[in-house]
């Protein structure tokens, strides 16, 4: 605990700090179009197309070959493997029709939950097993950064402290491993929304998961400005009896990560869990309002939010292509402004009287 | 780990965050007087003055009766114990007369360092024996902060995971029962300046040290908003033959918080440890001048750098008081301009110039 072994080179962290960077530019935030084969056929299966290689491969066409004014708002991309290996219409492969349009492009690196024997139906994340040498290729193969997806849920035992400590653990070894390869780790540590727990139940067990992630990566050595948080927003469980605004769920939110996440931190860009395209934007919108200092970029990291809109649009015909684009880049557009508190949602009112929401006394 | 126990009130959090803020406020730093009584001995002796109650008494007004131009400085005074209780001359309760000039009553409340056997010398802290009961006493009795101190040190071997944790633990109870009496903790863990260690080692050992004590922090329920923290600043050991530029000193230490130190903190008041009182004015300057984003006031918790030219001044003379607190404000308002950055020293300090800060060194 005494002395320092070297992990990275200044050059090193220069890079991924400059990666970092990049991605969460003011007004950008991240498309997380990394939906597994079998996640993309329960999206596919809602407007009834089949869950086939050529109908991912177009659907993600459309999406990455909108008009390239996205990049104002779209900062990085988060592939699957599948499609980091595929090409647009035009021949060319989508990493490089994505980093064409100067938006950096990421991969998902886990290999799914498995379950923690002894527990309530809590999980751990598995994907570490030759994970050095995938970063490296998938470095050569155009990515800058990664995401690990690790899963925590609220019930009346969970998450246990053992639940809490491994995931923090695999998460710290996953993003040590990244920074190795010049890959920007995306530590993305979801307590899930289900559940009839409170707002304040869920800031409660998410400033005590934040507190244990950042000291896992402390112990592991990882450098804290070049990685990125992918966390829940705090809300209250879906089936909470209670409904809460958005400045409730903003004020709970940015006071958990004030208690937990360093400022060395560059960007926190939120999952949008279950919560609709709208809600999604409202409840970011509101965090970048929030009156306390937020000393890193709040910003997006959606998929659902951000697809929703642009699935329904589509509907599998090819005939809908520009629709479902509009769609989307309207989302984007959104969430950009959302990012930078500028969001003005039709028929709500002006920053000013969004501030007075905001129970500036109330403690949390 | 899954459900909340009720640990403070609404009211109790705004109590003690407001006072953190208090001592905190713009310009405004914490006059560490809190020296034990054998501390007191090692001051007294070199300037020839006996070390007895009477001469403390008579040191500690000299200070807490300068005049309106610290009101606007200092914002907390550490007390010890024995200081509490004693009166200015014409019978005024110290306390009573800090509180009046609008300055926070803070009181020391450890009982100094054990050694942890089986270590390379290494200690942790005592006095959590009747803690509770003790804050609750100096509440009423003026108090509105507290102070702990640990302490940690570098060498070949140390610190150990085990003097780490234990201190960082120790720490944690400490700040949750004060909490719990209306008091707002100061934390400090500090960590030695001797060796021969360079700037870097300093700040790696720091950076592990925070990590672990916001993690006891978290894990015993401390509200940090509540919370105040007393770190070393990061510099190369005593011994170390390489010499730093304050900025260097600044961007070290500014790093090493903004790695580990939650924004939710309400101020870091800084430690002066062995530095003269120049050195720790300029380079809390350079501090509140590093071009990295900083969201905690960072401030002073002085010793040693606040009255060492009061002391030499004073030489335990009736005549010389006057002179004494002159030198005392003095520094008291280098260091609240230090805590603005807005500081602009006469003489240079003892480090090197600002020649030596490496732009895009990444720390």
């Amino acid at each position: 605990m005494t002395h320092q072994f070297p992990s990275l080179s200044p050059e090193q962290k220069k890079e991924l700090s400059d990666i970092a960077q990049r991605i969460i530019a003011p007004g950008k935030g991240i498309l997380a179009a990394d939906e597994s084969t079998g996640t993309m056929g329960k999206r596919l299966e809602k407007i009834k197309v089949e869950n086939s290689e050529e109908n991912r491969r177009y659907f993600r066409d459309l999406l990455f070959s909108t008009d390239p004014s996205i990049s104002n708002c779209v900062g990085g991309i988060i592939f699957f493997h599948e499609t980091l290996y595929q090409k647009s219409d035009s021949g060319k492969l989508f990493p490089q029709v994505i980093k064409d349009k100067g938006i950096v492009v990421g991969i998902k690196v886990d290999k799914g939950t498995a379950g923690l024997n002894g527990t309530d139906g809590e999980t751990t994340t598995q994907g570490l097993d030759g994970l050095s040498e995938r970063c490296a290729q998938y470095k050569k193969d155009g990515c800058d950064f990664a995401k690990w997806r690790c899963v925590l849920k609220i019930s009346d035992s969970c998450p246990t402290s053992v639940a809490i400590a491994e995931n923090a653990n695999v998460l710290a070894r996953y993003a040590s491993i990244c920074q190795q390869n010049g890959l920007v780790p995306i530590v993305e540590p979801e307590i899930l929304p289900d559940g009839t727990h409170d707002l304040l139940r869920c800031q409660y067990v998410t400033e005590k998961v934040l507190a244990a992630v950042y000291k896992a990566l402390s112990d592991h050595h990882v450098y804290l400005e070049g990685t990125l948080l992918k966390p829940n927003m705090v809300t209250a469980g879906q089936s909470c009896a209670k409904k809460f605004t958005p400045q409730e769920v903003a004020m709970a939110t940015v006071t958990a990560l004030r208690r937990t996440v360093p400022a060395s931190v560059p960007g926190i860009c939120f999952l949008s869990g279950g919560q609709s395209e709208e809600e999604a934007s409202l409840n970011l919108n509101a965090i970048n309002q929030v009156p306390l200092n937020r000393p890193w970029k709040l910003s997006f990291s959606y998929g659902r939010a951000l697809q929703a809109s642009a699935l329904a649009a589509w509907q599998g015909k090819t005939a809908n292509k520009a629709a479902a684009q509009e769609a989307f880049c309207s989302r984007a557009k959104i969430n950009g402004l959302a990012s930078k508190g500028e969001y003005k949602a039709s028929g709500s009112a002006d920053q000013a009287s969004m501030q007075s929401l905001f129970s500036a006394s109330y403690i949390y | 780990m899954t459900h909340q126990y009720p640990a403070l009130t609404t009211e109790q959090k705004k109590e003690l965050q407001e006072i953190a803020e208090r001592i905190t406020a713009p310009g405004k730093g914490i006059l560490a007087a809190d020296e034990s009584t054998g501390s007191m001995g090692k001051r007294l002796n070199p300037i020839g003055v006996e070390n007895t109650e009477e001469n403390r008494r008579r040191y500690r007004q000299l200070l807490f009766t300068a005049d309106q131009r610290i009101d606007s400085c200092i914002g907390g005074v550490i007390f010890f114990h024995e200081t509490l209780y004693q009166n200015t001359d014409d019978g005024t309760n110290f306390s009573q007369l800090i509180k009046d000039r609008g300055i926070v009553v803070g009181i020391k409340v450890d009982k100094g360092v054990v050694p942890l056997a089986g270590t390379d010398g290494e200690t942790t802290t005592q006095g959590l024996d009747g803690l509770s009961e003790r804050c609750a006493q100096y509440k009423k009795d003026g108090a509105d902060f507290a102070k702990w101190r640990s302490v940690l040190k570098i060498s070949e071997n140390t610190p150990s995971e085990l003097a780490i944790m234990e201190n960082a633990n120790v720490l944690a109870r400490y700040a949750s029962i004060c909490q719990q009496n209306g008091i707002v903790p100061i934390v400090e863990p500090e960590i030695l300046p001797d060796g021969e260690h360079d700037l870097k080692r300093c700040q790696y050992v720091s950076e592990k040290v925070l990590a672990a004590v916001y993690k006891a922090l978290s894990d015993h329920h401390v509200y940090l908003e509540g919370t105040l923290l007393k770190p070393n600043m990061v510099t190369p050991g005593h011994s170390c033959p390489t010499k730093v530029s304050h900025e260097e000193i600044a961007m070290a230490t500014v790093t090493a918080l903004r790695r580990t130190v939650p924004p939710a903190v309400t101020g870091v008041t800084f430690l002066s440890g062995g530095q003269s009182e120049e050195d720790a004015s300029i380079n809390l300057n350079a501090i509140n001048n590093c071009p990295l984003a900083k969201p905690w006031a960072l401030t002073f918790s002085y010793g040693r750098a606040l009255q060492a030219s009061a002391l030499n001044a004073w030489r335990g003379e009736l005549s010389n008081e006057k002179a004494a607190t002159e030198e005392f404000i003095k520094r008291a308002e280098a260091n609240s301009k230090a805590a603005l950055g807005k500081y602009q020293s006469s003489g240079s300090g003892t480090a090197a110039g600002k020649s030596l800060y490496v732009e895009n060194h990444a720390y």
